[in-house]
């Protein structure tokens, strides 16, 4: 009997069921709060066909770029990319699709895909080749976007700080981002943490993400790669 | 003499006000934060989930988990707080960021701008820029007035793909600051050293020149 316990034992079983030409949505801003880990485990099933939604695309050799090296996504959906060779040159060769959606759209549509509505309206694209094809309509003499939410994702991986075993969430600092909409947007949601502590230790009022949307929750040892380290001297 | 991007910066931090809520574009419009005047308080928003962005870290207090949307390491000041991209979004879009400053390749008179994208380059996104324009009331751009070869960015029509329509209000340039409004740029002022003619020439759209155009100082 497992309850409400959602952890697992090991990364094998945090991506059991993950199949060819899955779509994914990946946490993460830059390589800041990136699921390092859970992104390692999908390079190493090797898993073809994906269509991943994540804000960026990680860098040559780390985060999402690895699933570059052998061709494992045919589409990204993301607001900035290109701080990755291997990423452009498949880009350009037609091998890999890129669809680029607004940052706060893109939040949008993952946190409508878990709030259970189907599409929203925003100003944000307007005018744009982001608004190509998509209804317009106005209100109060201003025209809207209809954006429509993204699916739920068959799998939403996602890092966080804390969790207690029931699955309820903290981050930290800026390595929150899209990982709190993600893990509602899940069909599976698998988030792995740096701590995990027994249900009942968190304090509920500084609870980020309920453990409701969580199915499956691993301990992970992270890297944390910085991108750009800048210091004062 | 054309302002340095630094007097740029430093144009733009005198439409700063106190208690100002502020996100910074990337590049020029970065370096407004070097400008705030002293005694006022101003707390800037970062979109990856920062309100209260502070400078660089030393090398000490470096942490992988705070960045700013330049993706860069820094740290936060008295009273800031973190958030989720949705929550960052929701601000932008709700129209809650009292000003937004950031570049652009080209604006013109119809309030277009156009930021993110030469065609038969590789495009690497927009990022938050098109939310960031379409969600602030208060928005003032950051540009160069023309290209090295004499091309204005100051059009009747932006030639490029558009980040977003409606938005253009103040434009603070090398050579100028001007003002949109009724489909017409008003100039305001212009750079020490630099001409009325000057400006004319190099600017394409339909511009408004008052009796006096007085010169920035610094």
């Amino acid at each position: 009997m497992a309850g409400f316990n959602k952890v697992v034992k090991s990364y094998d079983e945090a991506l059991d069921g993950l199949k060819d030409n899955m779509f994914l949505m990946v946490g993460g801003f830059g390589l800041c709060g990136i699921p390092e880990n859970l992104i390692k485990k999908v390079h190493e099933t090797g898993v073809k066909g994906l269509t991943i939604a994540s804000n960026n695309a990680g860098v040559d050799g780390f985060g999402l770029g690895i699933l570059l090296e052998k061709k494992q996504v045919k589409k990204m959906i993301s607001s900035y990319v290109g701080e990755n060779a291997l990423f452009e040159k498949q880009v350009l060769s037609g091998e890999l699709e890129l669809e680029l959606t607004p940052q706060g759209t893109l939040a949008e549509k993952i946190r409508a895909a878990g709030a259970g509505i189907p599409g929203f309206f925003t100003a944000t694209g307007y005018g744009t080749v982001v608004a190509d094809g998509k209804d317009i309509k106005m209100f109060n003499d201003r025209p809207y976007v209809l954006e429509p939410a993204f699916p739920k994702a068959d799998f939403a991986l996602v890092k966080a700080w804390k969790a207690d075993t029931y699955g309820n969430l903290i981050f930290r600092k800026t390595a929150a981002n899209f990982n709190p909409m993600i893990a509602t947007a899940g069909i599976i949601t698998v988030v792995e943490v740096e701590e995990i502590v027994e249900a009942g230790e968190l304090d509920p009022n500084f609870i980020h993400v309920p453990g409701i949307y969580v199915d499956r929750l691993i301990k992970g040892s992270f890297e944390k790669r910085i991108e750009q380290r800048t210091v004062k001297k | 003499m054309a302002l340095s991007r630094e007097q740029i910066a430093q144009r733009i931090s005198r439409e700063l006000q106190d208690g100002y809520y502020v996100n910074l574009g990337i590049g020029i419009p970065t370096l407004v934060a070097n400008y705030v005047p002293n005694g006022m308080e101003v707390m800037l928003q970062s979109e990856n989930g920062i309100l209260g962005m502070g400078e660089f870290p030393t090398e000490d207090k470096v942490d992988a988990d705070l960045i700013n949307a330049g993706k860069q390491t820094v740290t936060v000041t008295k009273g800031a707080a973190f958030f989720n991209s949705a929550d960052s979004f929701a601000m932008i879009r709700g129209g809650h960021v009292d000003l937004t400053v950031l570049g652009a390749f080209e604006v013109d008179q119809t309030g277009a701008l156009a930021s993110w994208m030469i065609p038969g380059k590789l495009v690497k996104g927009m990022g938050g820029a098109m939310d960031l324009v379409a969600g602030a009331e208060n928005i003032i751009v950051a540009m160069s007035h023309a290209s090295k070869d004499g091309a204005s960015k100051i059009l009747k029509k932006c030639s490029l793909p558009l980040t977003g329509v409606n938005c253009v209000k103040l434009v603070v340039t090398d050579l100028a600051v001007l003002r949109l409004e009724n489909g017409k740029f008003h100039l305001l002022e212009r750079a020490p050293g630099v001409s009325v003619e000057d400006i004319k020439r190099l600017t394409e759209a339909e511009l408004i020149i008052p009796a006096v155009v007085p010169e920035m100082t610094f």
